[in-house]
């Protein structure tokens, strides 16, 4: 039992060290929103690919940077209702 | 300073290993202005600081990091404040979404709060804490510091969508001063636009005074100035300064110069003529403007004029970003060139670029006939500056007189009417002539007065045996050779008095001679020791020249060639062995080939050869001074320059970006140093202007963002579709200002001002959303400018463009062109999409609209294919003939890919389709059935974002995708061959479709990370005569090559050398980053050897060179190494 809950607390300090590590009861919010930052930090942390889009959208890296980063705080719409049925 | 102009590695504190990723820091870096802290950032959460200490001047140490984390938290800015030698103070621009996460009405996201974070790092206890914070504008993005410490105000500029507001640690809502950042004032200008801060910079004047530049997105950059007393900011002013291309940074230097390092295209450095006090552009303060910029305002405008304040002075050549390349050769020269596309917006070129060598011209004058070869010399040893130029004509020899300027000379002891082989300053105060007859040896030369006529002292002359003729010589200053037609080969050396002495011994070959070479007298010495003889059986002897050996006269190595050698010279040249020259023997064949090898300076052996085949013509050498470094220019069918690399000393050979000409010596002047030069009747003196890079570009402006280059062989012209986002077309905009100038016009009853802003400086009127597209002919070769400009209508962006000869109009020419109506990306949307073809004159020089042909999605891909156009549009693939007022399909495959068909390449019936985000499919065309038939049968397991994609054979396809990777895939040859056996693909289409995929999967070949995005890339021949290579172009402004290896053996030495070079210790990337798994980045690096960490082993000392060689498997020796490469860039690239 103390090996257990010894290995729970592992995974929780795991949990939260590392964002995005999953559990068995990650929400598919969670998972599409964790991969969707991932992916945008990977756009804004890699110059070609900023520069990329930004030539894209005709404007400068900075004003892309600044609208991904804005975009980091919801990638993926708003969280589903909370359901507390059991 | 250390002399080395080189990075050292003084500490490096690894803290991530798993890439550029959400949560390593690093993509923050703060330093406090004192240097007692770094604070890195991620984008969310994490935080480290370290502390440096110092120990004695150099030595820096770094302390094990201090943690700030926050989760959920993202950093838009990170900044190191001013605070004098307070406790280290970091500014964050952070925001806490948290929130969001639990609130599924959405709410939360319009009301989270964008903070600014003060971090104080505790230097007393080790120890960082979060020590304030304040909501800011929920657009901030930037930070700039104030210089902070005694009687200054310290605290941060943040910067946002309309704001530019001075806050300080602790401060309340009236203590922070906000200005609106102006607008631009114009009939295009919306007034509503509001302006971001993208870059700046603060320049602190002595005294304390301080000011910044701050650039706006349209690259308008303001001064902004502070009223302070004592620490205490009264108000904030801002006033327009000057616009200069949008920036990623400014910087400005003590010496009063502002270096902008543009976001695309070429950076400029520019001259600050003065502070911007003078000009009369409105100036605005922090009261006009209220703190909350949600409250109204009235806006302020400027209005944009040329530059005032600044001067440009020097640009620094950039091609980033590249969007299309091709490689051919439409200048018709020895070697292809390079055409790119580069740039964006209204800074876009189109460029040529060239392996060359640029060269200055300094002097062009006729000649009053043709001559064939030319020399300088001086008149005494002591001499600093050539005083002669000797010319041979086609039976004369005309003698040129150096002085204020440049005039024929009489009297001067040369012999006038027979050509001349050769002149040299000999001994004290002579010179001698060579000519076929004999030697003219002239005593003290002199010009008194400065007259044109000179005396001399003494005329001797030396004639030939009879019978006999001299066909070649060779000297220096105090030894002469000569060959005579029957194969002899006499010697000189000089006598006390400076007359010539024939040595005894002769030798004889019994072969024609065709050259001889015999090295400067090296300092110190009497005489120089080696001749290089040059024969007709196609053999270099060399001989001892030291009359103390028993072995004068006598030949001591022998070198078997190719060819009948046409040239040779010996020289002195810099290096990177450890005495940091070597002699050089350098010869040249009369098939073009020319051979370079190591002179042993003791034995005369030599060694380490390198041969490169430079253009189909004889070789002639001229030893010349090239940027302080001796250096020979070799003649060819062009000119090529043989050096040291100025900064590797490694060994380079590139052609000049000049005419060719038959002849060259070196020109040492008292105005001028260069290269002198005769082709035809015109002399010519130029000089190098930089050695270290070895390409020339030159461009031709182009309007909007190009993207797509289309070439036309035949009539060697180019087509390239532009398009800009979020700008205003020009038929939008004149309309406007015709508008704008009828209402002043009714207003003051007077014409319009007309302003005249360079869209170069300016940029294009700009407006969110709206797209403005052209097509333009290019010639590159003769007129070297654009020839016809299409602008398309509002609103419309050229996306892809294909030269199609149709075969049902006879093969007539037509351009088709893939256009999208109100395109926008996020989310991917458009209102309509149509092919429009142009007809293409007969010269090429001329589009005509020919007709338009709507289509249901966007045509992002064109191509010609058996005489009819193949359009990938949307994901469906359809092939058109032309009809008469519209496209006809033909055939067409729907879903014929996952995402959106961006590329389109084609071998016979076969089709490669790339998609944007899955990679590419092979496509088989079957023609013999009705309706045709394109069949998908294979793709790609792994979903590459694909940009480009090349055939390198009928079953291999090279690519390249938006991560920055290489590949090669193959398709396997079963499947190869099932896709053309039958005539209607009939089984093709029974066979079931695997995993939601073609039938069958290609196999990856090779696979590469090369950190720029690959944009285009080629199957082609860069050189004359050269062996095809894959050659891509990157967005940032790579231009590279990707080279077969042709041999098992040269493959495993080139990995050897790469293990070796990757597992050694001193031999480290600069940004510590593992080699293997820095080109491993995405996928493992496959199939592929990195050739930029092979070619560093050229520039590594020679110690380091032999140690890295002892730690390789099997035993390869510097020499053999440092050839293989150098072989691998000659014979396949420059």
């Amino acid at each position: 039992m103390a090996d257990k809950l010894r290995a729970q607390q592992q995974l929780e300090a795991l949990q939260s060290r590392f964002i995005g590590t999953g559990n068995a009861d990650t929400t598919r919010f969670e998972w599409t929103s964790n991969i969707a930052r991932d992916s945008i930090a990977s756009y804004i942390g890699h110059p070609p690919m900023l520069q990329y889009m930004s030539i894209g959208l005709g404007q400068p890296k900075e004003k892309t940077r600044v609208q991904l980063i804005d975009r980091m705080i919801q990638p993926v719409g708003p969280p589903p209702p909370v359901c507390w049925v059991r | 300073m250390p002399e080395e102009h080189k990075l050292k590695e003084i500490h490096a504190e690894t803290y991530g290993k798993s890439g550029i990723r959400r949560v390593v820091p690093g993509e923050y870096m703060a330093v406090d202005p004192k240097g007692r802290a770094v604070m890195l950032a991620s984008l969310e959460k994490n935080k480290l600081v370290y502390i440096l200490t110092r120990n004695g001047e150099n030595v820096i140490s770094i302390s094990s990091p201090l943690e700030a984390h926050k989760p959920q938290t993202l950093v838009y800015y990170l900044l190191g404040l001013d605070v004098g030698y307070e406790n280290p103070l970091f500014a964050a621009l952070e925001l806490d979404y948290s929130s969001c996460e639990v609130d599924p009405t959405g709410t939360a996201v319009q009301e989270v709060e964008k903070e600014l974070v003060y971090y104080e790092l505790d230097l007393g206890l080790n120890h960082i804490v979060r020590k304030w914070s304040e909501p800011v504008d929920r657009s901030a993005n930037m930070l700039f510091r104030v210089p902070g410490g005694p009687n200054a105000p310290s605290g941060v500029l943040c910067c946002g969508e309309d704001t530019i507001a001075y806050r300080r640690i602790f401060n309340n809502a009236s203590k922070v001063h906000r200005l609106a950042i102006p607008r631009r004032e114009g009939p295009a200008e919306d007034p509503n636009r509001k302006r971001m801060i993208v870059a700046g910079t603060l320049y602190t004047l002595k005294g304390g005074q301080f000011f910044y530049l701050l650039q706006s997105d349209d690259g308008d950059v303001f001064k902004v100035t502070f009223d302070t007393q004592g620490g205490n900011v009264d108000r904030i002013k801002i006033k327009y300064f000057d616009t200069l291309p949008v920036a990623m940074s400014i910087c400005i230097l003590k010496a009063g110069f502002v270096f902008c390092a543009c976001e695309s295209g070429d950076r400029i450095l520019y001259e600050l003529e003065s502070l911007g006090e003078e000009t009369d552009d409105p100036e605005y303060d922090s009261t006009q403007f209220p703190v909350d910029p949600t409250k109204s305002f009235s806006a302020p405008f400027f209005k944009p004029r040329p530059l005032k304040n600044l001067v440009p002075v020097e640009v620094l050549p950039s091609m980033n970003p590249i969007m299309d390349m091709e490689v051919s050769n439409y200048a018709e020269e020895d070697a292809p060139q390079i055409y790119t596309v580069s740039g964006s917006g209204a800074r876009s070129t189109f460029r040529t670029t060239r392996n060359a060598l640029e060269v200055l011209d300094l002097v062009e004058s006729p000649l009053p006939q043709q001559a064939v070869s030319v020399w300088t010399t001086k008149m005494l040893v002591t001499d600093e500056f050539d005083a002669l130029i000797v010319l041979c004509m086609l039976a004369s020899t005309l003698i040129l007189k150096v002085g204020e300027d440049v005039t024929q000379a009489f009297n001067t002891g040369f012999l006038e009417d027979t050509t001349t082989l050769g002149v040299q300053q000999f001994g004290e105060d002579c010179i001698i002539q060579i000519h076929p007859r004999g030697i003219r040896h002239i005593r003290q030369l002199q010009f008194p007065n400065d007259d044109e006529a000179g005396t001399t002292q003494d005329l001797t002359d030396w004639h030939a045996p009879v019978h006999r003729t001299v066909v070649s010589y060779a000297s220096n200053n105090r030894q002469l050779a000569i060959a005579l037609s029957s194969g002899d080969i006499l010697y000189f050396e000089c006598d006390a008095d400076g007359s010539l002495a024939k040595a005894e011994d002769e030798v004889s070959i019994g072969q024609n001679v065709t050259c001889i070479a015999i090295a400067d007298v090296p300092e110190g010495y009497v005489r120089s020791r080696w001749m290089a003889v040059g024969t007709s059986d196609q053999m270099i002897r060399l001989y001892d020249l030291s009359p103390e050996s028993d072995q004068f006269l006598q030949c001591v190595s022998v070198q078997q060639l190719t060819a009948v050698p046409s040239a040779l010279t010996i020289c002195q040249m810099k290096d990177n062995t450890q005495a940091g020259s070597s002699q050089y023997l350098h010869i040249g064949l009369r098939s073009g080939v020319y051979i370079r090898s190591v002179l042993e300076e003791y034995s005369g052996e030599l060694a380490d050869t390198r041969r490169r085949f430079l253009g189909p013509a004889a070789v002639k050498f001229a030893k010349v001074n090239a940027a302080g470094e001796t250096a020979v220019v070799v003649m060819t069918s062009r000119p090529w320059l043989s050096y040291a690399h100025p900064h590797t000393s490694s060994f380079c050979t590139t052609p000049l970006h000049y005419i060719p000409f038959e002849s060259a010596w070196n020109f040492e002047g008292a105005a001028i140093k260069g290269v002198i030069c005769v082709t035809g009747n015109e002399l010519r003196i130029f000089s190098f202007k930089d050695l270290t890079s070895n390409t020339v570009s030159q461009s031709i402006p182009l309007r909007y963002t190009p993207r797509k280059l289309v070439g036309f062989p035949e009539n060697r012209v180019y087509y390239v579709v532009e398009s800009d986002n979020n700008t205003i077309d020009a038929g939008t905009v004149e309309s406007l200002k015709k508008k704008d100038g009828e209402d002043a016009a009714m207003k003051t009853e007077e014409g319009p001002e007309e302003d005249q802003l360079s869209p170069e400086q300016f940029g294009h009127p700009r407006a969110n959303g709206l797209w403005a597209s052209c097509i333009q002919i290019v010639d590159p070769v003769t007129e070297h400018a654009v020839i016809q400009t299409i602008e398309l209508d509002k609103d419309q962006s050229a996306v892809s463009a294909a030269l199609v000869p149709f075969e049902s109009k006879n093969n007539e020419y037509f351009l088709a062109v893939g256009v999208a109506n109100q395109l926008s990306f996020n989310p991917y949307r458009f209102k309509s999409a149509s092919i429009r073809l142009y007809k293409v004159s007969d010269d090429g020089r001329k589009l005509e609209l020919h007709h338009q042909t709507d289509t249901d999605d966007v045509p992002l891909a064109l191509l010609a294919f058996k005489g009819k156009l193949l359009a990938g549009v949307g994901n469906n693939l359809s092939l058109y003939d032309c009809g008469k007022r519209a496209l006809l399909r033909k055939a067409h495959t729907a879903n014929c890919t996952p995402t959106r068909i961006i590329g389109l390449k084609t071998q016979g019936s076969r089709v490669i389709v790339s998609d944007q985000s899955q990679s590419i499919t092979y496509v088989v065309h079957k023609e013999l059935v009705h309706p045709n038939r394109l069949i998908p049968f294979a793709d790609d397991t792994v979903p590459r974002w694909t940009t480009c994609a090349e055939m390198v054979d009928y079953d291999t396809v090279a690519g390249g995708d938006k991560f920055g990777n290489l590949w090669i895939v193959r398709c396997p040859a079963k499947v190869s061959e099932a896709s053309e056996e039958s005539t209607d693909g009939q089984h093709l289409l029974q066979d079931k479709s695997y995993l939601n995929g073609a039938p069958n999967r290609v196999d990856l070949v090779m696979h590469y990370f090369t950190n720029d995005i690959p944009v285009a890339m080629q199957k082609t021949s860069l050189l004359y005569g050269g062996e095809k290579v894959l050659f891509w172009a990157g967005l940032q402004g790579s231009l590279g090559a990707v080279i077969p290896f042709s041999s098992r053996r040269e493959f495993k030495k080139f990995q050897q050398l790469e293990l070796a070079l990757r597992s050694s210790k001193e031999h480290k990337m600069i940004s510590g980053r593992d080699h293997l798994a820095f080109r491993s980045y995405y996928t493992p690096v496959k199939g592929v050897i990195d050739g930029d960490l092979i070619e560093t082993f050229l520039t590594l000392p020679r110690d380091e060179q032999q140690g890295i060689v002892a730690s390789m498997a099997q035993t390869y020796t510097v020499e053999n190494l440092e050839d293989s490469i150098w072989n691998m860039r000659a014979l396949y690239a420059f």
